[in-house]
């Protein structure tokens, strides 16, 4: 295999990921690593919702939803079976001897995640813009509720909490990189580009032979898929899972994630996650100093609006940053990435 | 009574009217006459005020006040006397015939609304048939006799009538053309955008040629019609005036 | 299952339709205007029932001025809410208007949480409503009687205004066909936002109401309600008034049968039957029982 530049590129940014990562592990606190650990997470959820919301234009507040699925479904995988016969006495036997580690559970939480899209992305990809969007929150709120009341499965209301720690930075680097290079792949390849002509013009698009609901179902359940993945992790950082961990206000912070990264923009979307969490992990010292509770919320909403309002395409539009450049295949250097009509579509 | 001077506006990115002159006198029936995207929808939606230009005078002479359009707001210029009647109809579907004429006469105030709802009628009976019925279930023709008569409900002084011939058979056409000619009588002036050349020369005191934003030809309708450029151009007849391909 | 219980259910059914369609009425109606779903309109709700609070408990003034205040400042919430956030973005695609009233109602949630303090607190509206009106066998009280009688009083007189006034022809036409509205002289501006003024009335009116059913206010109140109001709007046909009365008192009733008719267990599902319902309507019905076919904005 020959070595181009954009071989290089990455395997340079590789590197450069490893060295922060492995300073992290060594130098930095059992806190700190947690934040970093959780914008990993945020990273991973953004790409994908990237992915699926700004690509496609399919807008989904869904994920919430998958995370749901694929947290509760590593848990009870890894859950220690001594412990189990204890917070879950009513589990199914083949469910009740059965202890994972982390990987294989992720991708069964992964896997959770993507059957539950597929099902109901069926009916309800059909719908458009907000529609959909309003759809999916009815997904987060059917989905806690139904979690809520599997007391069997998941324990209901009081949640699972004592899940084991297994996600350390090495996992989540690990699980970005795979999301990434999942999505930069499609992207860039002709499954992307019809992707990107279904939102720009459905119609035309239907004409030249895309097939609508069929590539709208994969980018919903990919998307899914990795959002299972964000649940899992985040389940073995966080220790503990609950009906309400995931919800609405999860979904927004993702979508402003989207927005100001640019809809479609991959790295754009890891760039905001961190920004994000930077602006979080700053504000919350004066949250609490001055008893602002909401402050968080409150500057992130205006950020939204504000990014909307003036420059509604985000940060990148729908291409990579530009120090990026050397990364990308020379074939799609050129050519209309950015939508014209200023839409922000998270 | 209006008068356009070096007109240019943008929309958008794209310039779609560079330097548009032209006058209509009192009285008169001009046509606009051009090619699908020479700019002749745009022109009468500045006028009206949904378009800003972007440099040049738009100024309207009425009872001896003169009023730059350019910088009212739409509200004020129909307030003036100025009626659009806008391409595709654009009809009220989901209200009834008689809503959509009271509509027309929304900003006025005076009590002669009724008499002339009944004048409407009685210019186009099939209204009167319709009146209560939902505008939507006209048929094309009815539906542009429906839009010119809303127009008209607000008495204008000037009316702007863009493409009533589009997507009507022939004979309606005519029809539609008789009512033109009537409304010019009654002492409206008109600004007629069209596409069918032959009907607007044909029904027209002076004309203007539009192409790509800027004025190409005008003068007198009878004259342009005689017009080589114009015979070929936009009546699809060979220079010597026999029909050709 | 006696009589006496049936008529209970219904009674409650009555009483959360009637909440239902007064919210999703106003919803309907900024919907019908402008296409878009404005995502704040339950904050509204919270905003209108925190305001009667204040002058109510705090201050303690009369009851019917605090109607007044509460029609008022949602109404003036409502209108800010367009001038801000959806004027600026009329030429915008759908999805980011729909986006920016999401940021917009976590704002004003965080706002209240900011300023209020997230913990409930207990709302009670004069004594004299919580008595009970006698009605053998069956409970009800004053305030479920004043909603009703409100929300149709309130409901006539917005049909008579929409079909009768000239601003209400001037909101339908907005509504069908905003450039042609524009050529007849009409400010589409105020027509909308006169749209907004109406529905944040509306929705505040219903939060005095709700909170008063429910005994106590916080700030994330609004956002089940609201999101309730859009399940009957829909049901109903979104953009049509009559139609949200109509998918209002119709998701009253199915909810409170649907906890009052099946085994208790089942009642703790009944947020998941009502957005199940929500997705099966979008995909049966998607005009909901009374709209009109939509366009949509490219």
């Amino acid at each position: 295999m020959r070595l181009s530049r954009h071989h290089v590129a990455w395997a340079l940014l590789a590197l450069a990921a490893i060295a922060l990562v492995a300073y992290a592990e060594t130098w930095l606190s059992g806190y700190e690593r947690t934040v970093i650990g959780f914008a990993g997470i945020y990273a991973i959820l953004a790409v994908s919702l990237s992915f699926s919301n700004g690509l496609t234009g399919l807008f989904s507040l869904g994920h919430p939803a998958f995370m749901m699925v694929g947290g509760y479904t590593a848990a009870i995988l890894t859950f220690p079976v001594n412990r189990k016969g204890f917070m879950l006495p009513a589990l199914p036997e083949w469910l009740a001897t059965l202890e994972l580690t982390l990987l294989p559970a992720t991708l069964a939480g992964a896997l959770a995640a993507g059957l539950v899209a597929v099902v109901v992305g069926f009916p309800v990809l059909r719908l458009r813009g907000h529609y959909l969007a309003v759809a999916t929150i009815g997904l987060i709120i059917v989905l806690g509720v139904v979690i809520n009341n599997a007391n069997d499965l998941t324990r209901g209301a009081l949640g699972l909490n004592g899940i084991p720690r297994l996600t350390t930075l090495w996992v989540i680097l690990g699980w970005l990189a795979v999301t990434l290079l999942v999505c930069w792949r499609l992207k860039h390849s002709s499954v992307g580009r019809s992707l990107m002509a279904l939102r720009e013009n459905e119609l035309a698009a239907a004409c030249l032979g895309v097939n609508r609901a069929r590539s709208r179902l994969i980018a919903f359940s990919l998307s899914a898929c990795f959002a299972g993945v964000g649940g899992a992790l985040w389940a073995h950082l966080l220790t503990n899972l609950t009906p309400g961990s995931f919800g609405l206000a999860l979904a927004f912070m993702l979508v402003v994630m989207v927005v100001i990264g640019g809809s479609g923009s991959l790295v754009g979307a890891i760039l905001a996650a961190m920004a994000i969490m930077v602006l979080r992990e700053v504000l919350r010292p004066v949250e609490q100093a001055v008893s602002a509770y909401g402050l968080v919320q409150i500057v992130t909403a205006i950020l939204l609006i504000g990014t909307l309002l003036l420059r509604p395409q985000g940060f990148f539009g729908s291409s990579e940053p530009r120090f990026l450049r050397p990364c990308l295949p020379t074939s799609s250097l050129k050519g209309r990435e950015t939508p014209t009509d200023g839409t922000a579509r998270p | 009574m209006l008068t356009l001077d070096a007109v240019e506006v943008w929309r958008g990115p794209s310039l779609v009217l560079s330097d548009v002159s032209l006058r209509v006198e009192a009285g008169e029936i001009v046509a606009l006459l051009g090619a699908n995207g020479a700019g002749k929808t745009s022109t009468l939606l500045t006028v009206s005020g949904h378009l800003r230009p972007r440099s040049g005078r738009i100024r309207l002479d009425i009872d001896g006040k003169a009023h730059d359009l350019a910088s009212l707001p739409p509200p004020e210029i129909v307030a003036l006397g100025v009626a659009h009647c806008p391409e595709g109809r654009q009809i009220f579907g989901g209200m009834t015939v008689l809503e959509n004429l009271r509509l027309g006469a929304y900003l006025r105030r005076d009590g002669a609304v009724r008499a002339d709802l009944d004048r409407m009628m009685s210019l186009f009976p099939v209204l009167a048939e319709r009146r209560g019925g939902l505008a939507g279930r006209l048929s094309g023709g009815e539906q542009m006799m429906l839009a010119i008569a809303r127009a008209l409900m607000s008495r204008p002084r000037l009316l702007l009538l863009d493409e009533p011939s589009l997507g009507l058979a022939p004979q309606l056409v005519e029809q539609i053309f008789d009512v033109i000619a009537e409304i010019r009588g009654a002492g409206t002036t008109v600004l007629l955008v069209e596409q069918n050349a032959a009907m607007a020369l044909d029904v027209a005191d002076r004309a203007y040629v539009l192409e790509t934003g800027e004025v190409q030809l005008s003068g007198d309708a009878h004259e342009l019609a005689g017009d080589p450029r114009v015979r070929e151009a936009y009546l699809g007849l060979a220079p010597e005036g026999t029909a050709g391909p | 299952m006696s009589d006496a219980y049936i008529l209970q259910q219904l009674i409650n059914g009555l009483v959360l339709g009637s909440l239902y369609a007064l919210i999703a009425v106003g919803f309907t109606m900024i919907y019908g205007i402008v296409r878009l779903i404005n995502f704040a309109h339950g904050d509204i709700l919270m905003v209108g029932a925190f305001s009667a609070f204040a002058i109510l408990s705090v201050f303690g003034f009369p009851l019917w001025s605090a109607i007044v205040a509460v029609l008022t400042l949602g109404a003036i919430l409502a209108m800010m809410i367009d001038l801000v956030a959806f004027r600026p973005q009329r030429a915008a695609p759908q999805v980011n208007g729909f986006i920016t009233s999401l940021g917009v109602s976590i704002l004003i949630q965080n706002l209240a949480i900011l300023l209020l303090s997230g913990q409930p607190r207990p709302f009670n509206l004069p004594g004299w409503m919580r008595g009970n009106v006698h009605v053998p066998g069956v409970r009800v009280t004053v305030l479920d009687v004043t909603i009703v009688l409100i929300t149709l009083a309130i409901l006539i007189a917005l049909m008579l205004f929409v079909q009768r006034t000239r601003l209400g022809a001037a909101m339908r036409a907005t509504a069908e066909n905003p450039l042609a509205a524009s050529l007849m002289g009409i400010r589409i501006n105020r027509a909308i936002a006169t749209a907004f003024g109406v529905g944040g009335a509306l929705a505040a009116v219903a939060g005095v109401f709700w909170a008063g059913r429910a005994g106590q206010i916080e700030p994330l109140m609004g956002f089940v309600p609201g999101l309730k109001a859009f399940v009957a709007a829909v049901i109903g046909g979104v953009g049509s008034l009559p139609g949200a009365v109509l998918g209002g008192f119709l998701l009253g009733f199915a909810e409170v049968l649907f906890v009052g008719l099946l085994p208790p267990a089942y009642g703790a599902y009944r947020d998941a039957f009502v957005f199940g319902l929500l997705i099966l309507v979008l995909l049966v019905l998607p005009n909901g029982l009374l709209g009109r076919p939509a366009e949509e904005r490219a």
